[in-house]
C-alpha cells in the first residue's frame, strides 16, 4: 500500500523522531511510504478560535496536496480530527464540500491504521519499561480511538502496560485554550500528572504530541521525579 | 393576567420553520402509548412473577426499603404491631380500601388510627407516628412503590408522617415502569388521576458531602408489605 | 462573596478562576464528590441491557417534543386547564415574576416555600419576592443551605457540593441557632425540623418542573427528599415555572425518561419521588391545592428554538452530567460560571440568553475534550455548540488583534517557503527565548510560567524527508 503521512505543523519542527519513527515502522512492515510536500497546516488553531474563513484558507492546501492520495495517515489525532471529522463542517455546502468527504474517508489516525486497517497488531517492537498510556481526547471521542493504541502496546516485548486512574481525562492542552486559560490548563494538567506519577511508571506514552508536550511540560517542571514522555509511534519504533 | 400566549407561539412557529438537523437514527415503530420504542434497551426484568418480587427484594435492600412478604393480613397487621411496639407508636393514619381494611382490623388496639378520607387536620396528621396506604402498582425493574391519591389516601398520607407503610398483593408486582403506566391507563379511562407519584426508597438526600442521609424531609423509613 | 459580580462577565471569569484553581482542598473535595458520581453511574449503567440506545431512543423524544413546541404546549395547556389548572405564558422573567407577584397580592399570601426551580434562580425570583416583603424559604437542602449562605447554588443539581460539614455545621448554628454539630444525619434532621414549619404554614408553594406532559396535562417533577411532595401538596396555591422547552409527548415517555434523569444525574436507578401533578385538588379528593398555576416561561429559549444548529441544546433535561463529567467544571467550581446555568450545557445556552458577545468566553473556555457529549443522557452535541458559537461570535464581530494574528497565520501557513523559514527559524528563537524567559516580553508566558516549553529539534522532519530523499536517489 501506498500510505501518505500527514505530519503537523508542531510535530514537523518540535517532534520529527515522531514522523520518523512512523515511516520506519510502515516500511518496516513493507509499505511505501510518501509524504505529500505542499502540506503546511490542518487550520485547526483559527478553526478552533471561531476563524473559519480563515482555517479554510488552510485547509484548502491540504485537501489539494493529498488530493492524490490513497490512504492518508495522521501523526496526531487531534490534527486527524480536522481532516476526518471537522472539513466536513468547514466545507459544507461549498465546492469543496465532495473533496472533505473524500479525504475523511481515507485518513487515519496511525494506531488505527494499523491495528484496523491492516490489521497488524505485533510490529515487532521491544520497549524493556513500565507505562501508561494517556487517551488524547480528539483521537478518543472524534475518532473513537481507545482499544488500538493498547493493543498495540501489549504486543511489544518487555513492556509493561499500567493503566492510570484518569487515562481519559483531558490534559487541559485544547490548542489555544492552553494561552487564553492557562491557569485552567495547568490545573487541569495538575491533575493527569499526579495521576501519572501514581502508576510509578517511568514514561507516559501517548498518540497525540499535544498532550504529551502539555504533560512533559507540567512533569518537567513539577514532578518529584523524572517522568519522560514518548509518542506511541517512538516507543513501537523500538527494537 | 393572559400573558404572552400567541406572541411566544408565533416565536415557536417562526422559529421551527427552519428544520433542525437530525444527528440520530430513526427507532422504527413507537411502543404503544409512548413517542418512541425504547423498552428493550432498559434494565431486563424477569418475565416470572417469583424472578420479579426477587429483583423488587434485592433493590429493596440497597434503597433500604423493609420489604416482607406475608401469607395472610394477620400477619402483615402482626408486622405492623412490632414496628409500633418498637416505636412506641400512638397513632398510625391511614385511608380505607379493601385489602388495608383487612389488615387494619388486625392491629392492636393500642394505636389509634387516623382515617384521612374525609380530609384532615395537617397537624393531626403531622403528629402520626406513621401512615398506611394501599398503592397501585409496585414496579420491579426499579424497585418503587407507584401511587395515586385515589389508591393511597390523597398527596400528604405517604410523605408527612415519618414512616410509610404500604400494603400491595402479588397481582399488583409491575415488572417496569412501562407496564405501571399502561395499568394506570387500563385503570382510568376517563382521565387519571391529578396527582401520580413513583415512590423509591425512603426519602434521601446527599447534599452533605455527598453521604446519604435518610428521613431528610419525607418518611424515614419506608416498609412494603407484600400479600399473596 | 462567591462571585466578583461588578465586573464585565469576561473578566469575572478570569478572576474567579484563577482564584478557585489555586484552592486546592476545594478542588480535591470536588474531584472526590465526582469520582463517587462516576463509580456510581458506570454500576448503573451497565443494568441497562444498552444505553447507547437508550440514548438514541431518550435523543429522538426531545427531539420529536422541541421540533413541534407549539403543538404539545397547546395540547398541554388544553389538558390542564380542563381540570381546573391555570396556565401563563410568560416572555421574559419579568412578566413570570410580575404573575407570582400578582397572585401573592391577590391571595393575601404572607409565606412562601419552594422546592428547586433553576428557572427561579434565572429570573431571579427570590430578591423579587423579598422586596415585597415576602418570606421564601427554600426547602431543597442544597438550596436551602446555599440561601442561607447568600450564594447561588454551586451546581444544579448538588447545590453545595463545596461545602464541608463544618461549614454547614457552622451556617445553622449561625442562621438556625441549632446546637454545634458536624454529623451529616443531625444536620439534615436540623433542617428537617426547621423547614416542618414552613411546609404547613405557607400560604403559597412555588416549584420548577422537570417534565411537562402534553399527552395527559401534569407537570413532573423529580426529587430525592420529598420536599417538593410536600410544597406542591400542602400549601393552598401552588406555582410551577418550568420553561417551554421541558415538553415530552407521551406520558409514557416518562418511563424513559425519568430512569436516563436518575442514571445520568446521580447514579441512581430512579430518582426517590417521581411525581405527576395533573392539577390542584378535584372535587373529591381530600387534599392537594386548591389552585395550580403553571407559568410557562420563554426567556430567550424561542432565540435558541431559532438557531436550527443548535435547537438540540433545548432537549436538555437538566440532569448535571455534562458537569460531572467536565474537567473544566471540576477545576474552576460552579460559582466561577457568574451565571445561573454551569458547566458545559449552561457554556452554550448562556450566550444564547443572555448576549453573545458578553458570554462567548464561556464557550472559549474549554479544551473540547467532549466528555460532556458524551456523558449527556439526550446525546446533545455540547462541545460541538460552544465551536460554534465561537464562530458565531467571530461572525458577528472580530476582535482586531485576533484577527491580525489569524491573518499573519495564514499568511505564513499559505507559502510553504515561508512556513519552512519559519521552523528552521525555531531553533534560533528558542535559543533567544532565555533572554526573556518569564519577563513581560516572553511571547508564551501564558505557558512558561507553569509549564517548560520544549526544545525545537535541530533538524525538521521535512528536512529529514528531504535528505533521505536525496540520499537514496
Amino acid at each position: 500500500m501506498r500510505v501518505s503521512l500527514f505530519i503537523p505543523c508542531f510535530i514537523d519542527s518540535l517532534y520529527p523522531h515522531v514522523g520518523v519513527s512512523i515511516v520506519k515502522i510502515l516500511e518496516r512492515l513493507g509499505h511505501e511510504v510518501d509524504y505529500p510536500e505542499a502540506q503546511v497546516c490542518c487550520g485547526q488553531p483559527p478553526f478552533n478560535s471561531g476563524y473559519w474563513d480563515e482555517a479554510r484558507v488552510v485547509a484548502e492546501r491540504q485537501l489539494a496536496a493529498f488530493r492524490d492520495s490513497e490512504v492518508v495517515v495522521s501523526a496526531s489525532g487531534s490534527c486527524g480530527a480536522m481532516f476526518k471529522v471537522f472539513y466536513k463542517d468547514l466545507f459544507k455546502d461549498r465546492p469543496q464540500e465532495a473533496a472533505a468527504k473524500a479525504l475523511s474517508a481515507k485518513t487515519y489516525e496511525f494506531s488505527e491504521f494499523l491495528v484496523n486497517k491492516l490489521g497488524v497488531k505485533d510490529v515487532g517492537a521491544r520497549f524493556d519499561a513500565k507505562v501508561t498510556f494517556h487517551d488524547g481526547c480528539h483521537g478518543l471521542r472524534e475518532l473513537g480511538t481507545k482499544a488500538a493504541p493498547r493493543e498495540l502496546l501489549k504486543a511489544v516485548k518487555g513492556l509493561e502496560l499500567v493503566e492510570m486512574t484518569e487515562a481519559e481525562s483531558c490534559c487541559g492542552f485544547g490548542g489555544m485554550f492552553a494561552v487564553k486559560f492557562p491557569q485552567i490548563s495547568t490545573a487541569m494538567a495538575q491533575v493527569k500528572c499526579n495521576s501519572i506519577i501514581d502508576t510509578g511508571v517511568e514514561y507516559v506514552i501517548s498518540n497525540d504530541s499535544s498532550c504529551l508536550m502539555q504533560i512533559q511540560g507540567y512533569l518537567s517542571r513539577n514532578s518529584p521525579r523524572v517522568v519522560k514522555s514518548l509518542h506511541l509511534a517512538e516507543v513501537l519504533a523500538q527494537q | 393576567m393572559k400573558g404572552d400566549r400567541e406572541l411566544i407561539l408565533g416565536r415557536i412557529a417562526e422559529a421551527l420553520r427552519v428544520p433542525a438537523p437530525r444527528h440520530h437514527e430513526s427507532h422504527g415503530n413507537a411502543a404503544a402509548g409512548a413517542s418512541v420504542a425504547f423498552r428493550e434497551w432498559l434494565p431486563p426484568v424477569g418475565e416470572e412473577k417469583q424472578d420479579q418480587v426477587g429483583l423488587f427484594a434485592r433493590l429493596s435492600e440497597t434503597l433500604r426499603t423493609e420489604f416482607r412478604e406475608c401469607a395472610t393480613a394477620e400477619e402483615a397487621a402482626s408486622q405492623i404491631a412490632t414496628l409500633a411496639q418498637d416505636g412506641n407508636w400512638k397513632c398510625i393514619a391511614l385511608h380505607s380500601g379493601k385489602l388495608i381494611d383487612a389488615v387494619a382490623a388486625k392491629l392492636p388496639s393500642t394505636v389509634t388510627l387516623l382515617n384521612v378520607d374525609q380530609g384532615y387536620e395537617k397537624n393531626a396528621l403531622e403528629a402520626c407516628d406513621a401512615g398506611f396506604t394501599e398503592c397501585e402498582s409496585l414496579v420491579a425493574q426499579t424497585g418503587s412503590v407507584c401511587i395515586t391519591n385515589p389508591s393511597s389516601g390523597g398527596r400528604a398520607l405517604s410523605v408527612l408522617p415519618p414512616h410509610h407503610i404500604v400494603v400491595a398483593t402479588r397481582a399488583q408486582m409491575a415488572p417496569d415502569l412501562s407496564a405501571a403506566y399502561d395499568r394506570l391507563a387500563e385503570k382510568y379511562p376517563n382521565g387519571y388521576p391529578s396527582f401520580i407519584s413513583f415512590i423509591t426508597g425512603p426519602s434521601r438526600t446527599g447534599d452533605i458531602e455527598r453521604i446519604l442521609v435518610l428521613g431528610a424531609h419525607g418518611p424515614k423509613r419506608l416498609t412494603v408489605l407484600l400479600l399473596p | 462573596m462567591s462571585t466578583t459580580t461588578e465586573l464585565p462577565p469576561g473578566v469575572q471569569f478570569q478572576t474567579d478562576a484563577n482564584r478557585t484553581t489555586a484552592d486546592e482542598p476545594r478542588r480535591a473535595a470536588v474531584r472526590k464528590a465526582l469520582g463517587n458520581y462516576s463509580t456510581a453511574r458506570g454500576k448503573t449503567e451497565k443494568t441497562f441491557s444498552s444505553w447507547q440506545h437508550a440514548r438514541e431512543a431518550a435523543s429522538e423524544v426531545k427531539f420529536e417534543a422541541v421540533n413541534h413546541l407549539d403543538r404539545y404546549l397547546r395540547e398541554f395547556e388544553e389538558k390542564f386547564t380542563a381540570r381546573g389548572g391555570k396556565v401563563f405564558w410568560a416572555s421574559n422573567g419579568a412578566q413570570a415574576r410580575e404573575y407570582i407577584l400578582d397572585l401573592a397580592r391577590e391571595k393575601g399570601v404572607k409565606s412562601i416555600v419552594k422546592s428547586k426551580a433553576m428557572t427561579g434562580e434565572e429570573i431571579h425570583l427570590n430578591p423579587a419576592l423579598e422586596k415585597e416583603g415576602y418570606e421564601v424559604i427554600e426547602s431543597d437542602l442544597g438550596e436551602l443551605i446555599q440561601q442561607l449562605m447568600k450564594e447561588p447554588p454551586y451546581h444544579f443539581v448538588f447545590p453545595c457540593m463545596h461545602l464541608k460539614r463544618e461549614e454547614i455545621g457552622e451556617l445553622f448554628q449561625r442562621e438556625l441557632g441549632s446546637e454545634p454539630t458536624t454529623n451529616p444525619e443531625e444536620l439534615t434532621m436540623i433542617a428537617r425540623r426547621f423547614l416542618r414549619r414552613h411546609f404547613a404554614n405557607a400560604d403559597m408553594g412555588i416549584s420548577g418542573g422537570n417534565f411537562i406532559v402534553a399527552e395527559t396535562g401534569m407537570i413532573s417533577i423529580t426529587e430525592n427528599e420529598g420536599n417538593a411532595r410536600l410544597t406542591a401538596g400542602l400549601p393552598k396555591i401552588h406555582v410551577a415555572l418550568v420553561g417551554i422547552e421541558k415538553v415530552v409527548p407521551k406520558l409514557k415517555d416518562l418511563a424513559l425518561l425519568l430512569p436516563m434523569l436518575a442514571t445520568a444525574g446521580t447514579g441512581q436507578h430512579l430518582t426517590g419521588y417521581n411525581t405527576m401533578y395533573g392539577g390542584p385538588r378535584m372535587p373529591g379528593e381530600n387534599d392537594g391545592p386548591e389552585e395550580f398555576h403553571v407559568v410557562l416561561l420563554d426567556n430567550h429559549r424561542t432565540r435558541l428554538l431559532a438557531d436550527a444548529e443548535q435547537r438540540d441544546a433545548l432537549h436538555c433535561i437538566r440532569c448535571g452530567a455534562c458537569l460531572n463529567v467536565c474537567p473544566i467544571f471540576k477545576n474552576i467550581g460552579g460559582h466561577a460560571y457568574g451565571t445561573t446555568y454551569q458547566g458545559p450545557i449552561g457554556s452554550v445556552i448562556t450566550p444564547h440568553f443572555r448576549g453573545l458577545q458578553d458570554w462567548k468566553h464561556l464557550s472559549g473556555a474549554s479544551s473540547l475534550c467532549g466528555a460532556c457529549t458524551e456523558a449527556c443522557p439526550v446525546k446533545i452535541d455540547i462541545h460541538h455548540h460552544l465551536l460554534q458559537n465561537r464562530r458565531n461570535a467571530v461572525a458577528e464581530k472580530k476582535v482586531w488583534w485576533e484577527r491580525l494574528i489569524w491573518a499573519g497565520y495564514v499568511w505564513l501557513m499559505k507559502r510553504r517557503w515561508a512556513y519552512l523559514i519559519a521552523v528552521r527559524l525555531a531553533p534560533l528563537g528558542q535559543a533567544i527565548h532565555p533572554l526573556v524567559l518569564g519577563t513581560e516580553l516572553d511571547p508564551v508566558r501564558a505557558w512558561t510560567a507553569t509549564r517548560d516549553f520544549p526544545e525545537a529539534a535541530p533538524k525538521s522532519f521535512h528536512d529529514w524527508w528531504r535528505d533521505r530523499k536525496a540520499v537514496r536517489k
